[in-house]
């Protein structure tokens, strides 16, 4: 188990995205409301960079008790990841696909000491 | 457990807040798919991908004659309504396909020309050799309703394509656009084009509204067969299509309209005999994906045993005739459906009859790997789909890319030592 710094806390912007090469591995680094999580820049489908992509909230079609449809809504707590290259979409909070929760972004632990962000990787 | 600290400002590290666009990094996993894999070994060649020519409009512009049109498309562009049409236009789902906002912002040196570039970026990283390519906004123009527009802004677009891009760049290939709606003009383009360097055949967009059967086309198809040129369908979305526009969700508009475009000139073209009438022309359908042709083998199978009257000219069955056809292979359905795409494959005998094809840039682009890695062909049957099929339809020289040229040497080094 290694642990890499990755940056004081306040160096990354909300939103901000920083990819780094351990070992051969490529990770992802993404803060989002001022908590940041890691995971493999590599996308289940065609191998794509997948946090290189933008983040996005889920889409819902809301449809009221009699089945109607009311219009599509953002669920803002439920932020994707979404891959750039064809849009699959992933769970920003756990990794796993939207479509097929088979399919997961291997997620790595972030922690943060004394203002400094750390990957477990 | 050890913990090792690594400060990441030694490690390899980008910050993606200050990277410009770049397709070379965009594809950046394309290539070490390419490096794992080998494919300097092989040739490999791309039947279908695209550029934005819309971003060159100005400049076709000035291969108009008619000045009239020149003036409203150095007024409008090339892609905006009146010129072409686009129903349910937004493939980049809402800036979620990052290199379709991005792709203006890239930074190209002043010469060659920008699409060359472009084009040689993405080619490189995927470990494509040779592309063909067509346009992207007027793969639209069929559906305009001005014929002398289809006509004089295909003959413009051909012209500049062949002068500014294709005889430049020797990777380069096109089957060049065919104005469908005026027969005449498909024929003179075919004489006009038809040696021109690069040009390896020629296209009909799919989404129109002309009968591939008409006799008006028969000497368009004869002048193709004797020179020994493919003809191409290259299908698309029509939203205009009444059913179709009954489509809300571009996923379904082009789940549906994408293969529903060339299932009907494909069923036309067999039912009416056309291969028996020109046994020679070669016929190529693309961008439909597969799925769609064990329906159409099936259906058309069974429905030709109970009335050969409607299509008296087939000494084979349908089926037979689609098989001796060619197709491109993307959008390549793949999701939980191993069975099912092997037995695609056998029924369609894509180990000669496929032809890879990316789509790129576009959104539902597909990699070289989307064939490579297919558990059920052999490598040889991979090779063929890859490029050795393509260099065989279209009778192409086969030019590597440097890149890969410089991977042998070295690999023939290393193994010297
Ligand atoms: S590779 Fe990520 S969406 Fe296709």
């Amino acid at each position: 188990m290694k642990e890499v710094y990755i940056c004081r806390q306040e160096e990354m912007a909300d939103g901000n995205v920083r990819i780094l090469r351990v070992d051969g591995l490529e990770i992802g680094v993404i803060r989002h409301k001022s908590r940041f999580y890691a995971y493999r820049n590599l996308c289940l489908h065609q191998g794509g960079p997948a946090c290189e992509g933008v983040r996005m909230p889920g889409v819902f079609d809301d449809v009221d008790e009699e089945g109607r449809f009311l219009g599509q809504k953002y669920d803002e707590d439920d932020v994707h990841i979404v891959c750039p290259w064809h849009g699959y979409e992933y769970h920003l909070s756990d990794g796993t696909n939207v479509c097929d929760p088979r399919l997961r972004l291997q997620k790595f632990e972030v922690s943060e000491r004394g203002g400094n962000v750390y990957v477990s990787v | 457990m050890s913990i090792d600290m690594i400060d990441a400002a030694t490690a390899d590290f980008r910050d993606l807040a200050t990277e410009g666009f770049d397709t070379g990094r965009h594809l950046a996993h394309a290539t070490e798919q390419a490096d794992a894999r080998g494919y300097e070994d092989f040739l490999i060649v791309d039947i279908d991908s695209h550029h934005y020519e819309n971003e060159a409009s100005a400049e076709i512009a000035e291969f108009i004659e008619n000045p009239i049109i020149r003036h409203e498309v150095k007024y409008q562009g090339i892609s905006r309504k009146g010129i072409t049409t686009g129903f349910g236009q937004y493939q980049e789902l809402g800036g979620r396909i990052t290199r379709y906002p991005l792709r203006k912002s890239e930074k190209v040196p002043p010469h060659p020309h920008r699409d060359i570039t472009l084009m040689r970026r993405w080619m490189d990283a995927m470990g494509v050799d040779v592309a063909c390519m067509f346009p992207t906004p007027l793969l639209n123009l069929g559906l305009a309703p001005r014929v002398d527009l289809e006509v004089e802004l295909a003959f413009a677009y051909n012209r500049w394509l062949c002068e500014t891009i294709l005889q430049e760049e020797p990777r380069l290939k096109s089957m060049l656009y065919m104005p469908f709606n005026d027969p005449d003009a498909c024929l003179k383009t075919v004489e006009q084009f038809g040696d021109k360097p690069g040009v390896i055949g020629f296209m009909v967009t799919s989404t129109r509204y002309r009968g591939v059967y008409d006799n008006v086309y028969a000497r368009t198809y004869r002048a193709l067969e004797e020179r020994g040129l493919p003809i191409g369908f290259h299908t698309g979305l029509g939203g205009q299509e009444p059913g179709l526009s009954l489509c809300n969700r571009f996923l379904t508009l082009h789940a549906l309209g994408f293969a529903w475009h060339n299932m009907l000139h494909l069923s036309n073209w067999v039912i009416n005999g056309i291969p028996e009438r020109f046994p020679k022309l070669k016929t190529l359908w693309i961008e439909a994906g597969l799925a769609w042709l064990p329906f159409l083998m099936q259906r058309l199978d069974n429905e030709y045993m109970m009335r050969p009257s409607d299509a008296p000219l087939l000494k084979q069955k349908p089926s037979d005739y689609i098989r001796q056809m060619y197709f491109t292979s993307q959008p390549m359905e793949m999701v939980d459906n191993k069975r099912a795409l092997e037995l695609t494959f056998d029924m369609i005998n894509a180990e000669t009859q496929l032809l890879y094809s990316s789509d790129y840039p576009h959104w539902d682009m597909d990699l070289p790997s989307t064939i490579y890695d297919l558990p059920f062909l052999s490598e040889q049957a991979k090779r063929n789909i890859l490029g050795g099929n393509a260099q065989r339809v279209f009778n192409l020289e086969p030019v590597f890319s440097e890149r890969k040229l410089r991977r042998r040497a070295e690999k023939a080094m290393r193994a010297a030592v």
